[in-house]
């Protein structure tokens, strides 16, 4: 919380001017009392009624001065805390930007979306109320206590007694109240948790007949937080009351010294008024300064998480020099012996925390022209391959060479402009089929977007909508189905004309006709590329120019599908899984 | 995701906060209700039960405030006193002040502090209680209802929204009937006993605060309105912003892959500009509220102080009554202000109690025949006869399907993805309602069975894998009431489960995390499977996943599936050649309905969807080159 604290400090002059002008305002506001004590004493009590008009216009021209001044901090902090929000969640998001997927998987997704715009508004909301309440409130009490013991400084011991009182009513119910809210937040969690898994798994339950014991268990739930709650109002209930009580208590204290040093004539009646609201402000200010002990913490827990995400360094970065020898000219070279387009040698890979690596000691080739499938259960590591290639991660041993020169020497937006990576679950954004396609080169013309649609086989839906390419696709492609998804972000692959396109089981929710028809339209168009396929069918890989068998991370094989029928147990295994035994040959 | 969209930007729950809640502005739009007064009405039903606290509540909040109220017109007698003193001491010489009579005053206005504070107290703390149980009980009222709801109701909503109804909604009832609730009575009290005292002072002074009075409607109604165009564009801003975060951070990996960094900047930037210029706007002009009901504040305190020395030069108040008159003045602006974002709050809240309501008033499921069935021992017969069902009544879905099922038969299902193997579930399990026809299992109609049994006849093994935050020993004992130990083990041996559980940690009771990704896909599916075989049902209904899961767990739980189909009738979802090849009935659906169905050769032999596919499927390598 403190580090985004900051965040503030090109904020210092505006600030500085926010708490003078509070200063003044609050001074200002204390001011009256005084006017209005010497109304009191010196215009009623003698019967001056000039003086009484007078001293009422300057109370007047005091308390225009006060709002003006009040207005004036508004503005400024108004300003400064949306100010502050708004330089906050860019530069959150811009820092997320540069993540790679190892940080959004460490953060979660949703959990970095909230922290850019929930926690945000959280501190930026603090950062607000701080402006106005936490620099007034203690203003006004040092205002209270000055002016207090300027009007009457034998009086204001009464404040000696009252304010420690006050300060351990509000300290002990703090301290019992703080513990309890924490425990009740955790029940509503769980509450909630169990709702949820009590919507999620519907069906389950009420196939199991379970439905009476999950509404026990809800109950419980439900009976546990009432309790938790109902005591925490119940001390709560006692705060305000205990409060009112001592500040009245004090006054009733303060008119009875005071009427001694009254009969004493060591005191004015007016003085004495003025007196009690002067305390009455310093005990209201006081309470508005507790207030803030409840804002303060859940703020501080949003204000970490925002922390959390900007002390995270990206794994991933680019090399401080950027090579000098331009590979796509060393590749066009007619060497005899090609450099290969991907290569991965003795790559190991573990996401961070896992037991096991989720690749070890994978080599392999992939040259222009050719079409490399890779093939395996989940969690073979099929999907962890092909990341590496854009360097979406990092390989822990071994490297990864694109063009001949491993990936970690070359700027990241060189590296991703090269490759037409096409995700297993087909990701969309707002905008028109049109601008979605053309994420994949900007200044691709009409017909080329066209065409890309066309092989990818998604013109003929396109067409049918009544605007054609500019049909607008909403937030996350809701108004899409996932085999039309998955048909565009194949067209924005291939508008891209990439030297190697990446399908991460791209091909899963089309039907087995389109699917066909897809990949026969792919091969015609790409022939020059470098074709990388993750595949869960057999019947999609096996007349791929080399197959590479997954198995637990571990390449068990690599070769053709004759060459791997006859040479690899663990293909076996995956074909006569899913082919009959006459089909296999 | 859904959820996270679901739950919108206001979504953070609330503690309970102390004093009133900051959160709501003038002007800041909250949702209105659709029907007010009736919605009011039902909710306020609820204290039907607390009807003697309520009463005692509001009783509390009357007195304390008007013990508040009456103090300071106590107060000013000691003020008399001294000012008499003084004027009684100046021609005397010595004090004449009367320390009897205020030490009485005194005491007096102790006793009225000690029992305001005290009432107060009391009045929260049952306001506590009643405000606690009434939320409790209107959530048990909510789950139970939820529990009669066909799954209609839930399949067609996401999930977050149902959610979002039960956290933000309830918080918002929760801390309205806890503190706005009292606050709205303290505030209606105050202002008229403000008003009453005033007017006992002094009827022309009364007449100079009230002069305040339009002008206090008016900046607030001026404030409100104002920056509720302001608040608009703030939400609209503020929901762009995070559109575009949401759609950025779950499409990173797109983001990354196409360059598109920099635009995604671009358009965050636009839309943080002008959530900024709404944003500082609406809390400004939101802001001019305190200020500006002060200056009136202050306003009237001058006036009562200018008017009132004057009225007391001329002997028709005394100096105690401008003191009390000036704590008046102030107290009387207080209720406006409230007032009007109390109106606010309770809007809003009524607003959540209407949301609750619909949901109670939903309609539910069809409910048990009279005399309910219990099949003794079920064989596992099913027929499915002249079913018609549809979802959406504007569109047919299966119309006059037949299927005869023996005992003990398997029944593969194929199809393209999302061809509706799920609605055969819904039907079998009375999920949903057939529109017309029936379907019976060992020739009694399932509507006659009752719901839990018919439920309890059939064991799912389906691709979601529904695990639940607990032990895995509780996951799976979930699949029969009273399970042994012995048997929980031996079901998780039949389903391979039991080998990979005592690798881990805790063994069988290593607690499974929210989303159950501590253990992998496969290890869930056969964990589900144990579930399975433990709650022994006559009729199964699987889904042959092979999609997520490795080879060699793929062969356990084939091996586990195979195992549990022993003589039982079972409904799978067909993925493997040699299930279908071997199944007794094969059923061919397409868009939702069974297109065809008979055996393999039967189907091959008709030429028609099924050869179609079998055949691009699993036999015709051709349009697999790439």
């Amino acid at each position: 919380m403190r580090e985004l604290l900051r965040y503030l400090r090109p904020y210092r002059v505006a600030i500085s001017f926010v708490v003078i002008f509070i200063f003044t305002q609050s001074l200002l506001n204390l001011y009256l009392p005084t006017l209005m004590s010497r109304i009191v004493d010196e215009g009623v009590l003698t019967g001056n009624l000039h003086y009484i008009f007078v001293e009422g216009a300057i109370m007047l021209a005091v308390s225009v001065g006060a709002v003006a001044f009040s207005v004036a901090a508004s503005f400024l902090s108004s300003r400064t805390a949306a100010s502050f929000g708004r330089v906050l969640r860019r530069e959150v998001f811009a820092h997320a930007q540069q993540f790679s997927l190892r940080e959004f998987d460490q953060f979660g997704t949703s959990s970095l979306i909230t922290r850019t715009t929930n926690d945000i508004t959280q501190v930026q909301q603090l950062v607000n109320m701080m402006l106005r309440m936490m620099i007034m409130a203690p203003l006004n009490t040092i205002g209270g206590i000055c002016m207090a013991v300027y009007t009457d400084a034998r009086l204001s011991l009464v404040l000696v007694i009252m304010l420690p009182v006050l300060v351990l009513v509000i300290f002990s119910v703090f301290r019992r109240a703080t513990n309890l809210f924490r425990v009740m937040q955790e029940k509503i969690d769980t509450l909630n948790r169990i709702l949820r898994e009590g919507l999620t798994g519907i069906r389950v339950i009420r196939s199991f007949n379970r439905v009476d014991y999950e509404t026990k268990r809800f109950d419980a739930a439900n009976f546990d937080l009432t309790n938790t709650t109902t005591k925490v109002q119940k001390i709560m209930a006692i705060m305000s009351p205990a409060l009112m009580l001592v500040i009245n208590l004090s006054i009733i204290a303060i008119i009875w010294f005071g009427g001694l040093r009254i009969a004493h004539g060591s005191m004015e009646i007016g003085s004495l008024l003025a007196f009690i609201q002067y305390v009455t402000q310093l005990l209201f200010s006081i309470m508005m300064v507790s207030m803030m002990f409840f804002m303060v913490p859940r703020a501080a827990a949003s204000g970490n998480r925002i922390w959390a995400v900007l002390s995270t360094k990206p794994k991933i970065v680019d090399p401080a020099v950027e090579p000098s020898v331009s590979d796509s000219e060393r590749l066009s070279s007619d060497d005899p012996l090609p450099i290969p387009m991907v290569e991965f040698r003795n790559v190991t890979f573990s996401y961070p925390g896992a037991e096991a690596p989720a690749l070890s000691n994978v080599s392999f080739q992939a040259h222009r022209g050719q079409v490399t499938a890779i093939i395996g259960g989940t969690g073979s590591g099929k999907s962890t391959l092909v990341n590496l290639i854009p360097r979406f991660y990092d390989v822990d041993e071994g490297a990864v060479l694109v063009g001949g020169v491993d990936v970690r020497d070359q700027l990241q937006a060189n590296l991703r402009a090269r490759i037409g990576y096409v995700p297993q679950k087909a990701v969309l954004f707002q905008g028109t089929i049109a601008e979605n396609i053309r994420h994949g080169r900007p200044d691709a013309t009409d017909e080329e977007v066209a065409q890309a649609a066309e092989i990818a086989q998604a013109l003929e839906f396109i067409e049918e909508k009544p605007e054609g390419f500019q049909s607008l696709i909403e937030q996350g492609g809701r108004n899409v189905s996932g085999g039309q998804k998955q048909r565009l972000s194949i067209a924005r692959a291939i508008v891209k004309r990439p030297d190697i396109y990446i399908f991460d089981d791209s091909f899963s929710a089309l039907d087995f006709k389109t699917d066909a028809k897809l990949r026969a339209a792919l091969a015609e168009t790409i022939t020059d590329s470098t074709v990388l396929i993750v595949a869960q069918r057999v019947s999609t890989v096996r007349d791929a120019d080399q197959i590479i068998v997954l198995d637990e991370g571990r390449v068990a094989g690599i070769g053709s599908h004759d060459q791997l029928l006859r040479t690899c147990e663990v293909y076996r295994e995956i074909v006569s899984s899913q082919l009959s035994e006459g089909e296999t040959a | 995701m859904n959820e996270q969209r679901g739950r919108g930007p206001q979504s953070d729950m609330r503690a309970a906060m102390p004093m009133g809640r900051g959160g709501i502005r003038p002007g800041m739009p909250v949702q209105k209700p659709k029907d007010f007064r009736g919605t009011l009405r039902r909710l306020l039903a609820y204290f039907q039960p607390h009807a003697w606290r309520m009463f005692a509540v509001l009783m509390m909040s009357i007195l304390s405030t008007v013990f508040s109220i009456l103090s300071p017109d106590v107060m000013k007698r000691a003020t008399n006193d001294l000012v008499a003193g003084l004027a009684h001491g100046a021609s005397h010489h010595h004090t004449g002040v009367n320390f009897a009579d205020i030490e009485r005053v005194l005491l007096e206005l102790g006793i009225l502090y000690v029992l305001s504070a005290f009432f107060s107290y009391i009045q929260q703390y049952v306001m506590a209680g009643v405000a606690q149980k009434t939320v409790y009980s209107l959530r048990k009222e909510v789950y139970d209802k939820l529990e009669r709801l066909p799954l209609r109701f839930f399949d067609s909503r996401p999930t977050g929204e149902i959610l979002s109804r039960f956290v933000n909604d309830f918080d918002n009832i929760g801390n309205t009937l806890q503190q706005t609730l009292t606050q709205l009575i303290t505030s209606v009290v105050t202002f008229i006993g403000v008003i009453v005292m005033m007017l006992t002072i002094s009827p022309w002074m009364t007449l100079i605060v009230f002069l305040t009075l339009p002008l206090s409607f008016y900046v607030t109604k001026t404030i409100a309105s104002r920056s509720q165009h302001f608040f608009v564009g703030q939400q609209r801003s503020l929901g762009q912003l995070n559109g575009h975060i949401e759609e950025m951070y779950t499409g990173h990996q797109i983001v990354k892959a196409y360059g598109m960094e920099e635009k995604a900047m671009e358009e965050f930037v636009e839309y943080n500009e002008k959530l900024y210029e709404s944003g500082w706007k609406a809390q400004f002009v939101s802001g001019l509220i305190f200020p500006l009901m002060n200056f009136i504040g202050n306003l009237g305190y001058v006036l009562v102080s200018v008017i009132g020395g004057f009225l007391v030069t001329r002997g028709t108040i005394n100096i105690g009554d401008i003191q009390a008159f000036i704590m008046y003045a102030r107290q009387f602006t207080q209720p406006i202000t409230q007032l009007s974002s109390i109106s606010n709050i309770i809007q809003s809240t009524v607003a959540s109690a209407e949301r609750i309501f619909e949901l109670l008033d939903e309609q539910e499921e069809i409910p048990e025949a009279e005399h309910p069935i219990e099949l003794e021992r079920p064989r596992g017969d099913v027929d499915i006869v002249d079913v018609d069902f549809r979802y959406d009544p504007e569109r047919p879905l299966i119309e006059g399907m037949n299927i005869s099922v023996k005992a003990g038969q398997t029944i593969a299902i194929v199809g393209p993805t999302g061809a509706g193997k799920t609605t055969l579930v819904n039907l079998l399990m009375r999920f949903y309602e057939v529109d017309d026809g029936h379907i019976s299992i060992d020739g009694v109609d399932i509507t006659k069975l009752r719901r839990g049994h018919l439920r309890s006849l059939f064991g799912m093994v389906l691709q979601d894998t529904w695990l639940f935050h607990g032990t895995i020993y509780e996951n799976i004992a979930y699949g029969r009431t009273n399970a042994t130990e012995q048997e929980v083990i031996a079901a998780a041996k039949a389903a391979r489960a039991d080998h990979f559980i005592r690798t881990l940690p805790d063994g069988y009771h290593t607690v499974l995390n929210e989303e159950a990704s501590n253990i992998s896909q496969g290890q869930k599916q056969l964990l589900t499977i144990a579930r399975a075989i433990l709650a022994n049902p006559s009729i199964l209904i699987l889904d042959e996943a092979t999609s997520s899961v490795d080879t060699r767990t793929e062969v356990l739980i084939q091996e586990a599936m195979a195992r549990l189909m022993e003589g039982r009738t079972s409904f799978v979802i067909a993925h493997r050649l040699s299930t279908i090849r071997n199944a007794d009935l094969i059923l061919v659906m397409n868009h939702g309905t069974v297109i065809e169905q008979g055996t393999h050769q039967q189907l091959l032999a008709k030429n028609g969807f099924y050869a179609d596919l079998y055949n691009s499927q699993f036999a015709n390598p051709s349009g697999a080159a790439m």
